[in-house]
């Protein structure tokens, strides 16, 4: 299959196969006007199989967000179809309003005005928990 | 100390602080009568509660302050949909301390984080936190046991939902020495991140089913009660139901000091012909329970001794 080779814009790299749909809807690429391309289970000698996401566009990235869902993504910057910068991304301490508390007793399952906050608090197992009620979510789920 | 939402919200020497000011109380009630004369507790309960709101109650009128607040969401305008938030800003043109018990988890700290002026404590938020009944428990084994350090502590019932059990838990766990033994069915074990907590501790802790099995090697029993509701299949519930309920014949095993405890109300995992027993300490607890929360008011609204 083929893809035109970006001449401005940002790759976003090395998502989890399966995964570029729920980053589509994170990032809300929906929005922008320029083209977007997913494209699925592309081959990868790291993994095997990964997803990519090409944007013809420069536009500002939510990296926190993109830390949070997988910090293995890489974001590579294009110009003049060539890599100028490749950003590499880390787990943020907390991240506001990404994702919702699923706990059906928490707090914030009544009281809407309050924004889902969810902290950082295992590295390793890139575990946040609710700042309100400690629900688990773990991105790597 | 600004808030007391969680157990670690207070240091360990904090803690200390607060079990031997009410032990002082405890030795001489009469010399604290008019500690916070003029100084007002609001109690916010959104959910029943007869210990712990009595006792807040009870508390601060021994310590010669008054009380006002709710009862139950009904009587407030939560019933009107007023949030928490709004709520202290509310309540805190009135009182000094508030205590807020609510069903939802996190509702103490929503209050927390939107308060200028009062303390909030939590008085318990769903089946989270409590840690005025961990200081209860605390103050309860101290003086039974002698000790907070070197103790075998089984807990017994729901430990999923066990809000007091995850508090008492955590504020162990800065102790040396303990030993958790967690007797439940497989449904309704330690949540996750208490099971984290102790791990990341070091602190030596196993799970089992029955309570028969372990009840020689404990210093402390601390029993919860276990809903007929809360299992998810009618065999285990039949299977496992009498292992959790107390008796004089499983007290036979039990070693001579050991104590038992529970957060109360009980239904049935406590047989009554149990409460003869010596070793038998959930009542003491409840009265434990009036003497520490006057030692934290006390603490939290930095009343001089």
């Amino acid at each position: 299959m083929n893809i035109d080779s970006l001449q401005r814009g940002l790759v976003i790299d090395h998502i989890q196969a399966g995964k570029s749909m729920e980053i589509y809807k994170f990032l809300e690429l929906d929005k922008l006007d320029c083209s977007v391309a997913i494209i699925k289970n592309a081959r990868s000698q790291k993994s095997g199989k990964k997803d990519i996401i090409k944007i013809e566009d420069r536009i500002d990235l939510d990296l926190d967000v993109l830390g949070f869902i997988d910090p293995n993504i890489t974001v590579n910057v294009i110009e003049g179809g060539k890599i100028v910068e490749k950003k590499a991304l880390k787990m943020p301490k907390e991240v506001v309003n990404v994702v919702r508390c699923k706990n059906p007793r928490c707090i914030t399952s009544i009281e809407q005005e309050l924004p889902h906050v969810f902290k950082l608090v295992d590295d390793g197992r890139s575990t946040y928990r609710c700042i309100y009620c400690e629900q688990e979510y773990n991105s790597k789920k | 100390m600004k808030h007391l939402i969680e157990p670690t919200d207070m240091t360990p020497q904090e803690v200390d602080e607060v079990l031997n000011l009410a032990d002082r109380i405890i030795a001489n009630p009469k010399a604290y009568a008019h500690k916070c004369e003029g100084k007002k507790l609001a109690t916010l309960f959104y959910e029943p509660s007869t210990r712990t709101r009595l006792s807040f109650e009870a508390a601060m009128l021994e310590l010669g302050g008054s009380v006002l607040g709710f009862s139950s969401a009904n009587s407030s305008s939560a019933a009107k949909g007023e949030s928490v938030a709004d709520t202290i800003r509310t309540v805190e043109c009135y009182a000094d301390i508030a205590a807020m018990r609510h069903p939802k988890e996190g509702a103490a700290k929503v209050a927390a984080m939107n308060a200028t002026t009062i303390k909030v404590i939590n008085a318990g938020d769903g089946g989270h936190l409590h840690p005025t009944q961990t200081l209860t428990d605390l103050l309860t084994i101290r003086s039974l046991k002698g000790r907070l350090d070197d103790l075998t502590i089984g807990m017994c019932g729901d430990l999923m939902f066990g809000r007091t059990v995850h508090s008492l838990i955590r504020a162990l766990l800065r102790y040396p020495k303990i030993r958790f033994v967690l007797i439940s069915p497989k449904e309704l074990r330690v949540p996750d991140y208490i099971r984290e907590a102790m791990n990341n501790q070091g602190v030596e802790f196993q799970e089992v089913e029955r309570l028969d099995d372990v009840m020689d090697q404990l210093d402390v029993l601390y029993m919860t009660r276990v809903q007929r509701e809360r299992f998810f299949n009618e065999e285990d519930y039949i299977r496992l139901r009498d292992s959790y309920i107390l008796d004089t014949e499983k007290m036979e095993n039990a070693k001579s000091d050991m104590i038992v405890m529970h957060p109360l109300p009980r239904v049935n995992e406590i047989s009554v012909e149990v409460d003869k027993d010596p070793r038998a300490s959930y009542f003491k607890q409840a009265l434990y329970g009036k003497y520490v929360r006057m030692a934290l008011i006390m603490k939290m609204l930095g009343v001089e001794e």
